[in-house]
């Protein structure tokens, strides 16, 4: 069943000008109060791929329900996973292949990656955002703590988070050019390469050039959402900003390649659109990118709707965990050399149990919030207005990198810190 | 000629201690008494425990970049003494990072013997032959001892030797699939014509696959996924001790060259001749 409706991500907050209010009701009800999804905004690069055009024509010719229990069990018996192959995973007919797809998805991912399970965790350093994205919290319209960490504030963040012994970082901002500018943002890259082995950037879409600096400043990684490949959703989602651009965050990992990044992470946002038809395009975004870029390495995320700060409504719909095992099944037996991250979205059973089938990665000691590791690492430290900002979505799993390190060896996995050098 | 080995005569013949101590490998002028290398990858305590005590290991592979961590379980604190580590650059996907990477293994403390790794390939890791040549030369020029990873085609293991490779690596088959002995002809043209020793690396997955490269005249069998997925992990281990040991002794007593081209004609073809 596809998740239609909008109405469970509206809220209207008591803090918000008439005007505003005003505004906010225009961008929701009116589609020609909107911007062009598809134009490009000034300053905004245009590269020449054929990428896009691939992912989306398979992904709007695909039909799952037309895929049946024989395709499935030929997708299964064959050696080598095809495209067409794993359209038969993605299938509703998949569903009662759930256990086979998982043993054959374990087989995989064991001969590409043994045992190993690899941690990092995310460093939120700005949540202010000038985007209207109805279902997140940090949207421009949503009434939550802004902040952004100045250099005293990241470096202690960092410092916290080091000493748990963690190696590898991810930089997270909140999508404002305007309050956690490139430099702001590259910096605080540079910061943290003192710290950690590994750095790794979420954040808004840059230019080539941009990504260039943020690889001089020790970036190797760059993971960008595209949260719907479906372009009309994704219109109806993503009201006003800069984000509203769909084609410009499609060609984002291509441009960030481009300018020498070692690896990309690709992944809709389940849950917001039909979540077999999203995840169809996000491993085919994936495999046509390896294609072209072959030394790159990859990874897909797998994020489901979590409720947000005023709002506990927002749900993944009819994403199960079985329907995520399923994608994640699929996902490692047609991509068995790509790396997979399973967030604090989802309960410390349902990683444990994944860690085992087809996740290669999975983040601890996690905050989705601004400058508040010190508190959460350090019982009874609580934060205050002024060094600390509201979360992005509400976490499921909170365990520590100590907790998680045990847990995963207790599951037979080696958990692993570092595996990488910035060459 | 160098590490060319000769078949051994029937008088000459030995109990297997002996054997073993006597068939040295011999690689950058050390030696070594056993023909079993443990790759890296899919590292554990229990793997490095069972190469060493069950396989009887002396080299270990070894990713920088995995050693380059603080974690209390570091790799490097659990290969045991009289283990030659073996550094290999995985992760470079150039000469350049390759040569750079294993200046770092020699800042490490990991010595001067380096596997070198190039892949441009994130799907397959085939290695790069024409940047493991050049990080081969230099390296070699300054003083590592290099054992290249590398795709068995002839022209590239020449260069390698010429350029001052201790040894060449070739793969039988891609890494991780366990299917053996792929690219089995290619391997025999590089033994036959190589004067290094040739190391089989990537795609053994049994120990009678291991078994056949020796018996073919390999210098050596480097293996990862075979042990570290088997499902009792020391017994896997000695089977590929075992397997190497008969190989080895096969080839030396010249088994394989009995079958394929020493076998005597009871008609002789060239029976008619009168002088």
């Amino acid at each position: 069943m596809q998740t239609n409706t909008t109405e469970q991500f509206l809220v209207d907050s008591d803090f918000l000008s008439p005007q505003a209010l005003a505004r906010k009701h225009e961008l929701e009800q009116n589609p020609a109060s909107r911007t062009d999804h598809l134009a490009y905004l000034p300053g905004m690069e245009q590269i020449e791929s054929a990428i896009c055009g691939q992912v989306l024509a398979e992904m709007n010719s695909y039909n799952y329900q037309d895929y049946t229990a024989r395709d499935v069990k030929t997708a299964l018996a064959h050696e080598t996973c095809s495209v067409e192959d794993f359209k038969a995973l993605l299938a509703p007919a998949a569903q009662p292949f759930l256990e086979e797809m998982a043993q054959r998805a374990r087989a995989e991912t064991s001969r590409h990656f043994g045992n190993t399970v690899y941690m990092f965790t995310p460093l939120y350093i700005a949540n202010y955002c000038e985007n209207y994205c109805v279902y997140c919290g940090f949207n421009c319209y949503n009434h939550i703590q802004r902040l952004r960490l100045d250099r005293e504030q990241l470096e202690r963040e960092m410092q916290v988070i080091a000493a748990s012994g963690m190696e590898e970082i991810l930089i997270l901002t909140g999508e404002s050019r305007a309050q956690s500018d490139l430099k702001y943002i590259g910096e605080a890259c540079r910061l943290a390469r003192q710290y950690f082995r590994l750095v790794g950037v979420e954040i808004y879409p840059l230019n080539t050039d941009e990504y260039c600096y943020l690889h001089e400043c020790g970036v190797d990684f760059v993971t960008v959402f595209q949260e719907t490949y479906d372009i009309e959703r994704y219109e109806q989602l993503h009201l006003l900003g800069h984000k509203r651009v769909w084609p410009y965050r499609f060609d984002a990992q291509e441009r960030a390649l481009r300018a020498g990044m070692r690896g990309v992470t690709c992944s809709a946002l389940l849950g917001l659109a039909d979540f077999r038809r999203d995840a169809l395009a996000s491993a085919l975004h994936v495999y046509y990118l390896q294609r072209k870029y072959p030394q790159a390495e990859f990874s897909l995320s797998c994020p489901r709707l979590r409720p947000i700060v005023n709002n506990e409504k927002i749900r993944p719909q009819d994403v199960g965990e079985r329907q995520l095992c399923q994608i994640l099944c699929a996902y490692r037996i047609f991509l068995p050399f790509v790396g997979i991250t399973v967030s604090s979205r989802e309960s410390a059973a349902f990683r444990n149990g994944i860690a085992k089938i087809a996740a290669t990665k999975v983040s601890a000691g996690v905050s989705t919030g601004i400058g508040d590791h010190a508190s959460k690492y350090h019982a009874g430290q609580e934060p205050d207005e002024q060094t600390h900002g509201d979360e992005q979505f509400n976490i499921d799993d909170g365990r520590s990198l100590q907790q998680m390190a045990a847990d995963m060896a207790g599951e037979g996995l080696q958990p692993v810190l570092n595996d990488y050098l910035y060459v | 000629m160098q590490n060319k080995d000769k078949i051994v005569n029937e008088d000459e013949f030995i109990n297997e201690d002996e054997f073993i101590n006597e068939d040295k490998l011999v690689i950058g002028g050390r030696e070594f008494n056993s023909r079993f290398i443990l790759g890296s990858g899919k590292y554990s305590l229990q793997l490095i425990e069972a190469a060493v005590r069950d396989a009887g290991a002396e080299i270990i592979t070894l990713a920088v970049r995995r050693a380059n961590t603080q974690e209390q379980a570091n790799i490097l604190d659990f290969i045991p003494e009289g283990v030659t580590l073996l550094p290999n650059t995985s992760g470079a996907r150039n000469a350049d990072e390759a040569v750079r990477i294993a200046r770092l293994a020699r800042e490490l403390g990991c010595g001067d013997f380096v596997k070198i790794e190039i892949m441009r390939d994130s799907k397959y890791l085939l290695p790069d032959n024409q940047e493991t040549i050049k990080a081969t030369e230099i390296l070699a020029g300054e003083g590592f001892v290099v054992l290249p990873y590398m795709h068995p085609d002839l022209n590239v293991a020449r260069d390698l030797a010429n350029a001052g490779a201790a040894a060449v690596m070739p793969l039988a088959a891609p890494i991780g699939s366990n299917k053996g002995l792929a690219t089995r002809e290619f391997i025999q043209i590089l033994i036959d014509e190589i004067d290094l020793p040739v190391i089989v690396d990537a795609g053994i997955g049994r120990p009678s696959q291991a078994c056949e490269a020796m018996e073919m005249g390999a210098a050596a069998i480097m293996a990862n996924t075979a042990l570290a997925t088997a499902g009792n992990l020391p017994l896997m281990a000695a089977a590929f001790r075992s397997a190497i040991i008969a190989g080895r002794k096969a080839y030396l007593a010249g088994l394989g060259r009995v079958l394929s081209r020493g076998a005597a004609a009871s008609d002789p073809l060239t029976g008619f001749l009168r002088d």
